[in-house]
């Protein structure tokens, strides 16, 4: 068993990201714009709960600019 | 040939030694045989003994980020996949013409540091990655040269890099030897496990090429000779604003930055500041300059780093503000303009710095919302981009807005120090 906790974390590709803003939409507990329409997430780490808005967020993205890492 | 150093000063204008890359004599070893009779030829060693060397020596990468040369080599001998290597000498610093003096006055060591990591890798492709101030027809011809002496077992292929700021970081690199543009990529996966087309690729700065290669001769116990515990060895600086010999010195990690001026001559006036690390670095007063030594852990709670070894000294005189505005507006301009938060946010924080640095009269009229609303613009673009760009950015506007706290007090208030039109601080050619 291992001891120590991983923390999952949403993940912005920049370089792929065109501030459509559905994440803020799906995920607005995590997620919301700047004033260029580009998401900004102060707390990447996504709490259990939120699992699956986040990975309904992920597959929503037209620019399939968001993952989720495990580190 | 005449190698430029910004647009008019020779490279070979200065150069001082206190270690083993330029010394005992800065002259050129261009011609094989002068590198030769300098060094004498590289040790035949298996690959698992580069990496041994890599390890002992403490080696760690000259590029900037200052990451140790062996963890590179163990993550691209670990991943999938025939390794290819990569001898960077994009330097799309303008304040930096070091990796420049390397490569046009020892590029013997830098190529067979380039051998020795192809072989610890087993790669089966080299690329030299050069600046684009450099003519790759004579690279090419140096390469010929060593392929008939029988030096280079691994055949290397010369790139130039496009002449752009962010050239040189390292997804950019992988992506134009990729066949892309020369553009930063998301961070995921590394380049050590898939880079240039896909393919495990180390991408290592042509100065920790040359150091390795010279390692390679005198072993790693010469290596850390020199230098601290921490960080052995001694690095190349590219010294240039108010000092009476700008130019390229070499010194040990540790050394005072005091000393590091004086090897260019020292102060050529009073100097109000010096920019350590070039435009994504960090402002120092002279005070904290005078007390710091040229080491990462010593310079960490400035929250500055040797760097890529660029030191600028400002003279006193010279508006510090118009000058971060002129160099900050070039950084907006060199955004890739991939990433949202920096095509959009340096241009705005460059246009508000601009206007307090060049603001007529009493616009402001003392009030700090002007500088309030550049950090908040700030805090919009750091660590919102696939590079550092934006990061390196801002560690450069916010360090010199504390350094610079009273000028920009003078500014808020409708004033100016500047009492010359000198600039101080190198930008490239436009394009």
């Amino acid at each position: 068993m291992n001891a120590t906790k991983t923390t999952t974390r949403i993940v912005v590709d920049w370089t792929a990201c065109d501030g459509r803003g559905l994440c803020a939409e799906l995920l607005p507990e995590l997620v919301s714009r700047d004033e260029w329409g580009f998401p900004l997430i102060p707390d990447p780490a996504v709490p259990a709960a939120l699992r699956y808005h986040a990975e309904r967020a992920i597959a929503a993205c037209p620019r399939l600019a968001l993952r989720l890492s495990s580190a | 040939m005449t190698i430029l150093f910004g647009d008019d000063v020779q490279i070979d204008g200065a150069v001082a030694a206190r270690g083993a890359l330029m010394g005992p004599s800065p002259a050129s070893q261009r011609e094989l045989r002068t590198h030769l009779a300098t060094h004498g030829a590289v040790p035949a060693l298996g690959a698992h003994a580069v990496v041994r060397l890599a390890a002992d020596s403490g080696l760690a990468g000259h590029g900037g980020a200052g990451f140790p040369l062996h963890r590179k080599l163990e993550a691209v001998i670990a991943a999938r996949g025939r390794a290819i290597v990569v001898a960077n000498g994009a330097e799309g610093e303008p304040a930096s013409a070091k990796d420049r003096w390397l490569l046009s006055r020892r590029p013997h060591l830098v190529l067979d540091g380039l051998q020795l990591v192809a072989r610890a890798t087993n790669a089966t492709d080299a690329y030299l990655y050069l600046n684009h101030r450099l003519p790759v027809e004579t690279f090419s011809q140096v390469l010929d040269e060593r392929r008939r002496a029988g030096l280079d077992p691994v055949s290397v292929t010369v790139v130039a890099a496009p002449d752009a700021f962010i050239s040189g970081e390292e997804t950019a690199v992988v992506s134009h030897l990729s066949g892309a543009a020369a553009l930063p990529r998301f961070k995921s996966p590394r380049v050590t496990e898939r880079g240039v087309r896909g393919r495990p690729t180390l991408v290592s700065n042509v100065e920790t090429l040359a150091l390795l290669a010279l390692i390679a001769r005198r072993g790693a116990g010469w290596f850390r000779a020199s230098g601290t515990a921490d960080a052995p060895g001694t690095m190349l600086l590219t010294v240039g604003g108010a000092v009476r010999a700008p130019g390229i010195v070499e010194a040990p990690h540790g050394t005072p930055l005091a000393d590091v001026l004086d090897l260019a001559g020292g102060p050529s006036t009073h100097l109000q500041a010096v920019l350590l690390g070039g435009y994504h670095g960090t402002w120092l007063t002279t005070d904290e300059a005078a007390a710091a030594k040229l080491s990462r852990s010593d310079l960490a709670p400035l929250g500055a780093s040797p760097g890529a070894g660029v030191m600028v000294a400002l003279a006193r005189g010279t508006c510090a503000l118009v000058e971060m505005s002129r160099v900050m507006s070039y950084l907006a301009q060199e955004s890739a303009g991939q990433c949202g938060p920096c095509l959009n946010g340096l241009p705005r924080i460059a246009s508000q710095l601009k206007s307090i640095a060049f603001q007529g009269s009493t616009a402001f009229q003392g009030d700090r919302r002007a500088v309030d609303e550049l950090l908040r613009l700030g805090d919009l673009v750091v660590g919102r981009g696939a590079c550092h760009h934006p990061d390196g950015s801002m560690r450069f506007l916010r360090s010199g807005l504390r350094v610079f706290a009273t000028e920009v007090e003078l500014h808020l208030a409708g004033h100016c120090s500047r009492t010359s039109d000198d600039v101080a601080l190198p930008l490239a050619v436009t394009r």
